[in-house]
C-alpha cells in the first residue's frame, strides 16, 4: 500500500516534469516578446512596443490576411465536401469502398516534404503555378481527409434506424439528411471544422513550397525573419498564434473526445 | 444471391457518387496527380516547361547512387528519426500509463487535453521557442549559471542535440495519445490477476501491459519516425551548420539549387523508404484494428 502511494506520488510529478518541458518554451518565448531588450537581454522589463511594431509590418499584416483567409475557406470547402463524403462511406454498400477509405491516409501519413514539392512540380506543370489559390487547393487536400476521419467518427454513434423512420414519415431523401442527419452528427462537423482551420492555418511546409514573394503566409513570412535572426517582433507574432491556435483546440475539445472514451 | 449482391452494390454506388466525387476529385488534383507526376518527373533530365530541350533519363538516380553525400545524408536523417522515436517512446510511455492508470477522472481529462493541445498548436513557433532556451545567454545558460558555483557556458544551439531536443518537444504528444488510448484499453482485473498469482510489478509491466499496448508504442513510432525522417525545418532553426539532413538537402533542391529533376528522384526515394516502413509496421497496426 505504501509503496503503491509513493509509485502514484511519483507518477503525478513524472506527468508535472513533462508540462514543464512542453510548456517552458512556450512561455519563456512569450515572456520575451514583453521585454524590453531587442537581444534578450535579462534583467526584465515590461513592454509592448514589440507588438505595437507589428502593426507598422504591412508585410506580415497582408501575410496575417491570407491566412485567415486561406483558412476560412479551407474550413468551408472541406467541411462541406468532407461531410459529404462521410455521408456516402456510411450509407452506400458499394464495391471499392475500402479502397477509398484506405485513401485517406497517405495525405495524413506522408510527410509534408513529399507532398509539398509533388504539388509545386504538378502545378508548374499544368499552369496553376505558384501562389494563393495552389497554397488553397493544398490546403484543401490536407485538410479533407481529417474532416473524413471525424466526421465518418461521429456518423458511427448514429442510429441508422431514425433515417428509416423519418423516410417512413415521409421525408425525402434531403429533408432526412437536414432535419435528421445532420443536426446529429453536428459536433463532428464542428470538430471537423476546427480541425481543418487548424492544418490551414499552422501548416508551413506546403504552403512554404507554394508561395511567391507576394503571395504567402504568415507562418512561411515567419519563418523567412527567423532564418534572417531573431527579434522580439517574431516572439510576438508567435505568441498571438500559439494562443490562438491553442485556444481553437480547447473549443475544438468540447465537441471532440481525443481519447475516444465517452 | 450473389448477383442480388452485385446489383445492391452497382446501385449503391450510383447513389454514393455524387456525395463522393467532389471529396474524391480534390484529392486526386492535389495529392494523387502530384505523387505521380513527381516519379514522372524524377526521370527527366530538366523541366519540360520554359522550351527547354529536355529528356529520359535515369541520371537523377544514377546520382544518388554514385555520390555517397545523398546515402550518407539519408542514413543520418534515418538515424535522427530513430533518436527521436526512441527518446518519445522512453519520456512518452511512463507518462501514457500514469494518465492511463494513474490518475483519474475530471484531472485526468484536463491533463490529457494539456499534453495533447501543444501538438495541434503552429510546429514552426514551438522550433522557434526552443531558440530562447538553447542559445548562449538564453535561459538554460543563465538559470544553470545562478544556481552553480562556477562558470559554465551552455550554448547547445546550433547543434545536433538541440535538433533532438525540438524534435523529440514537437512528436512527443504523438507517443502519449497513442500509447495512452492502448493503455486505456487494458483491463485492470488484467493486472490485478497477475499480481495475486504472485508476479512482481516488473514482471506485470514485461507480461501483460508492454505487449498489450505494444499497437500504440508500434503506431505512435511509425507516427514519428516517419515525419522526422522528412524534417527539414527543425534542423534549419535549431542546427545552423550542423543541420543538414536528407529533408534540408531537398528543400535546397526546389527553393535555393533549382534542380527540381533530382529534387523528386530525392522525394521519390524517400517516399520508397517511408512505404516500406509502414508496411513493416502494419501488420501490428491491423491487428489492433
Amino acid at each position: 500500500m505504501m509503496t503503491t502511494r509513493i509509485l502514484e506520488g511519483l507518477g503525478r510529478l513524472y506527468i508535472f516534469l513533462l508540462l514543464a518541458f512542453l510548456y517552458l518554451p512556450i512561455i519563456i518565448m512569450a515572456l520575451m516578446s514583453f521585454n524590453v531588450s531587442p537581444f534578450y537581454q535579462l534583467p526584465f522589463e515590461w513592454t509592448t512596443e514589440w507588438y505595437a511594431s507589428l502593426w507598422q509590418n504591412d508585410q506580415l499584416i497582408s501575410a496575417t490576411w491570407n491566412s485567415l483567409e486561406i483558412a476560412i475557406i479551407t474550413t468551408i470547402i472541406s467541411v462541406v465536401l468532407g461531410s459529404a463524403a462521410s455521408l456516402a462511406l456510411y450509407r452506400y454498400e458499394f464495391r471499392g469502398k475500402k479502397v477509398l477509405q484506405a485513401l485517406l491516409f497517405p495525405p495524413i501519413a506522408i510527410p509534408w516534404l513529399i507532398t509539398g514539392t509533388a504539388m509545386l512540380i504538378f502545378f508548374f506543370g499544368v499552369g496553376i503555378g505558384r501562389g494563393l489559390f495552389a497554397i488553397l487547393l493544398g490546403h484543401v487536400a490536407l485538410a479533407l481527409p481529417y474532416v473524413i476521419v471525424v466526421v465518418s467518427a461521429r456518423l458511427q454513434t448514429f442510429a441508422p434506424e431514425l433515417e428509416e423512420a423519418a423516410r417512413s414519415l415521409g421525408a425525402n431523401q434531403w429533408q432526412v439528411t437536414m432535419r435528421v442527419t445532420l443536426p446529429w452528427i453536428m459536433p463532428g462537423v464542428i470538430a471537423g471544422g476546427l480541425f481543418a482551420f487548424a492544418v490551414s492555418f499552422d501548416q508551413f511546409v506546403v504552403s512554404y513550397f507554394l508561395s511567391t514573394p507576394g503571395q504567402t503566409t504568415l507562418p512561411v513570412e515567419i519563418y523567412a525573419a527567423i532564418r534572417k535572426g531573431f527579434t522580439p517582433e517574431i516572439n510576438a507574432v508567435s505568441t498571438i498564434i500559439i494562443v490562438v491556435s491553442m485556444a481553437l483546440m480547447l473549443l475544438t475539445a468540447r465537441f471532440f473526445k481525443f481519447g475516444g472514451e465517452k | 444471391m450473389a448477383v442480388e449482391g452485385a446489383v445492391a452494390s452497382r446501385s449503391g454506388l450510383r447513389s454514393a457518387l455524387p456525395l463522393l466525387a467532389p471529396a474524391y476529385l480534390w484529392l486526386t488534383v492535389a495529392i494523387f496527380l502530384p505523387l505521380s507526376a513527381m516519379v514522372f518527373f524524377s526521370f527527366m533530365t530538366d523541366l519540360p516547361l520554359s522550351g527547354k530541350p529536355w529528356a529520359f533519363t535515369l541520371g537523377n538516380y544514377a546520382a544518388f547512387f554514385s555520390q555517397s553525400l545523398y546515402l550518407t545524408l539519408l542514413l543520418a536523417s534515418l538515424r535522427l528519426g530513430l533518436e527521436v522515436t526512441l527518446w518519445c517512446v522512453v519520456i512518452g510511455y511512463p507518462a501514457a500509463y500514469v494518465l492511463a492508470k494513474v490518475l483519474k477522472g475530471r484531472s485526468r481529462e484536463a491533463i490529457f487535453l494539456l499534453v495533447i493541445l501543444p501538438f495541434w498548436s503552429n510546429g514552426l513557433v514551438r522550433i522557434f521557442s526552443w531558440a530562447m532556451v538553447l542559445r548562449e545567454g538564453g535561459i538554460l545558460d543563465t538559470a544553470l549559471n545562478a544556481v552553480l558555483p562556477f562558470k559554465i557556458n551552455i550554448d547547445l544551439m546550433y547543434s545536433y542535440p538541440a535538433v533532438i531536443i525540438g524534435l523529440v518537444h514537437s512528436y512527443v504528444p504523438y507517443m502519449v495519445l497513442t500509447c495512452y488510448l492502448t493503455l486505456q484499453a487494458i483491463d485492470d482485473s488484467l493486472i490485478e490477476a497477475g499480481r495475486s498469482l504472485g508476479a512482481s510489478r516488473l514482471q506485470v509491466l514485461k507480461r501483460v501491459i508492454i505487449p498489450l499496448s505494444m499497437p500504440g508504442l508500434v503506431a505512435g513510432a511509425a507516427l514519428i519516425f516517419v515525419p522526422v525522417v522528412g524534417s527539414f525545418m527543425e534542423p534549419r532553426i535549431l542546427g545552423g551548420r550542423t543541420g543538414t539532413f536528407y529533408g534540408t538537402v531537398i528543400e535546397d533542391q526546389f527553393v535555393a539549387v533549382f534542380n527540381w529533376p533530382l529534387g523528386a528522384a530525392l522525394s521519390f526515394i524517400l517516399l520508397a523508404v517511408v512505404l516500406v516502413i509502414l508496411a513493416i509496421a502494419s501488420p501490428v497496426l491491423r491487428r489492433a484494428a
